[in-house]
């Protein structure tokens, strides 16, 4: 499935931002997570086979731009409803990974009426103490594969940047990059990816589906349970052999469990 | 010339296999490499040296503020400074410094910062830096693409709480106040000479050229390194059309002076080698938070600093690569003093932090470098270097009159 993007005006020339669309079916915006979308995301295309997809980039990655503004979790929510608004969607069916799904939560928590059906994949948001995860800020960029994927080879392989890194111009774009991107995220997931979210998850009306991959080593498994004894209306489902990008990993799987939320 | 006796307070008890055991003397280290009974010693041994400092005739004597690090045993430098206020009477106490951001509320550094001012009648030089990654970032959790705009307004409200008569109040993004009135007022109007901390980033060359305070490069990477970022600095300054005094640029630099170059050598690369291999040795990731630079200076800096990286693998570093690369200025008086004229001729610094006690140096060593230095070198530089800048007062302290002062140490 391929996919076509555009850069849209939001909030009034506020933020520009870059959305990759595709496919026919009923609408679902999606939202990524910390490291962004990869180039030909395996996980948005696979979604684009049942769905019309919506993946804004959140401003900070690519040529997404007006971060400045965004500093808090509850301005970075309603700049997705920005978002939103400038697509003119209507109902979508939510999806956020990792850090877009603590993003996906906080909106269905912060307008219940607005979301119905919502699905978090590996969601950031919540803290145990019990189960702390890495520090994501402090990891080598060799260091991700083994905290994403559970066949590490084959998402090394996935996540591999299009260019030589030992090219130093090559290098040093990458760098500036991933700092901008995660520098952006630092705003939601930065010392402790927890900015009250629990507080407010009573407060959400959607059906919601939790997603997790059985062998997340980034957020551990015992984090979906925390989500869906929050949520009144959430049912987890896990799946086998998957690490923490579970959709990258297996798609078909994620797609069939999204199905049962229609 | 100005001189800073400039101290980190390092651990110097790091066991000689830390650097294989231990990712990283920064951060995550184990606190059970420290032992407080040792501890003791060591900060009553490294005042000693400061306040020795003094006796030598060093213009200033220097703190800084480092967190969760064996380097530098200084989480609070105004503890220091308060210390070293009543045991001195003639140098500055250089605070280099306080990390505004990460003061809750920032008010407490200009409040701190007036203390130590009025108890030292005017000796104090006020630091304000950013703080490192690991620092900020890391051990005090600060968000770090919010971090400078944490700074930015901290500085703002530091400033009014000094400047304003009358008290104010202040509504920030970070902090918000009903009633600043900074009690007490520092003794030097409007405010004591401020130094910025900086690595290369253009908003803090703009930053301290708006506010005419001392831009300060603080790398132990010596000064054949740092000559690339000081000319940027110093073709900012061109640009922003304000002179150039030489006082508008400070330096840190590792300096060994013994009877000759080989005693230098005998007596100090054992100490110098524990610095390099063991202080700073710092797990890479945690060296820059995402965020914490901003994509302009990145996009400025990237390739230098990537390149510089490669070059930087400090356990293949003779005591030879050492000196000869300038990371450590080593040797007798006349080698040192060749060397320092260079050190001030390329980077155009008028302020020389000075790091005499380097690493697990003992307090006797320290003291013979520094008096050599005090003696046979610092008096030649400050006749020798930027003589047509004698006069230059705007960027120093500016005491209480000797009549009207109480000599604590006295």
């Amino acid at each position: 499935m391929s996919l076509t993007s555009r850069l849209i005006d939001v909030a009034g020339g506020r933020a520009k931002v870059r959305v990759y669309e595709g496919g026919d079916g009923p609408p679902l915006l999606f939202l990524h997570g910390a490291g962004g979308l990869m180039r030909d995301d395996p996980f948005v295309a696979a979604l684009a086979t049942r769905y019309r997809v919506h993946a804004p980039l959140l401003p900070g990655y690519e040529d997404s731009t007006g971060e400045e503004r965004l500093r808090t979790m509850l301005d970075i929510a309603l700049h997705a409803y920005d978002v939103w608004d400038a697509l003119g969607l209507s109902k979508p069916l939510v999806c956020g990974l990792s850090m877009g799904g603590m993003i996906a939560a906080e909106m269905a928590a912060l307008a219940p009426n607005e979301i119905e059906r919502l699905c978090l994949v590996s969601s950031a948001g919540l803290w145990l103490d019990k189960h702390p995860m890495p520090d994501l800020f402090a990891l080598l960029p060799q260091e991700f594969p083994g905290y994403l994927f559970h066949d590490v080879e084959r998402g090394s392989k996935l996540m591999a940047p299009g260019g030589d890194m030992n090219d130093i111009n090559f290098l040093a774009e990458f760098m500036v990059m991933n700092a901008r991107r995660l520098g952006m995220a630092g705003k939601m997931l930065f010392p402790i990816p927890d900015r009250g979210l629990s507080d407010r998850l009573y407060r959400i009306k959607a059906r919601t589906l939790i997603v997790w991959g059985e062998n997340d080593r980034l957020i551990p498994l015992p984090y979906a349970e925390a989500f869906r004894s929050a949520i009144a209306d959430a049912r987890v489902v896990t799946i086998p052999a998957a690490g923490h990008l579970v959709g990258h990993e297996k798609p078909e799987a994620v797609l069939r469990a999204l199905a049962t939320l229609n | 010339m100005k001189f800073t006796w400039f101290h980190l307070m390092p651990w110097p008890h790091l066991p000689d296999d830390f650097r294989e055991k231990h990712r990283s003397v920064w951060v995550d280290i184990p606190t059970t490499l420290y032992d407080a009974k040792r501890g003791h010693h060591v900060y009553h041994d490294y005042f000693d040296q400061l306040e020795f400092a003094e006796e030598m005739g060093f213009d200033a004597l220097g703190v800084n503020e480092h967190h969760a690090n064996a380097y530098g045993l200084m989480p609070s430098p105004n503890l220091m400074a308060a210390a070293l206020a009543r045991r001195t009477s003639k140098a500055a106490i250089m605070v280099l410094g306080d990390s505004i951001a990460l003061y809750n509320p920032p008010i407490r550094v200009a409040e701190e910062f007036a203390m130590l001012d009025v108890i030292t009648g005017g000796r104090l030089a006020a630091g304000f830096p950013v703080g490192t990654s690991m620092d900020t970032n890391y051990a005090y959790g600060q968000i770090p693409a919010l971090t400078r705009e944490k700074y930015a307004e901290a500085h703002e409200l530091i400033m009014k709480a000094w400047r304003e008569d009358e008290p104010f109040a202040f509504n920030g993004r970070y902090t918000q106040l009903r009633y600043v009135n900074c009690w007490p007022k520092p003794v030097q109007r409007p405010r004591p000479p401020i130094f910025i901390p900086g690595g290369g980033s253009l908003e803090t060359y703009d930053f301290c050229l708006e506010f005419d305070y001392t831009y300060c490069y603080l790398s132990y990477s010596g000064y054949l390194r740092a000559q690339q970022l000081m000319d940027g600095y110093w073709e900012r300054v061109a640009k922003s059309g304000k002179d150039d005094s030489p006082y508008r640029g400070g330096f840190a630099q590792v300096i060994c002076v013994a009877d000759t170059d080989a005693d230098a050598e005998r007596l100090y690369a054992e100490h110098v080698h524990y610095f390099y291999n063991r202080c700073l040795h710092v797990y890479p990731g945690f060296a820059d938070a995402p965020g914490y630079r901003t994509v302009k200076t990145l996009q400025a800096n990237m390739i230098t600093q990537l390149t510089q990286a490669q070059l930087r693998n400090y356990p293949t570093l003779t005591w030879g690569d050492l000196v000869e690369k300038g990371y450590v200025i080593a040797g007798s008086p006349q080698t040192v003093y060749d060397r320092m004229v260079d050190l001030s001729k390329r980077l155009r610094v008028g302020n020389l932090f000075c790091l005499f006690q380097v690493g697990d140096m003992p307090g006797d060593k320290v003291r013979h470098s520094t008096q050599l230095f005090a003696e046979k070198v610092m008096p030649r530089l400050k006749a020798d270097l930027f003589p047509e800048w004698r006069n230059e007062d705007r960027f120093w302290i500016k005491p209480m009159q000797p009549a009207e002062r109480r000599l604590a140490a006295e």
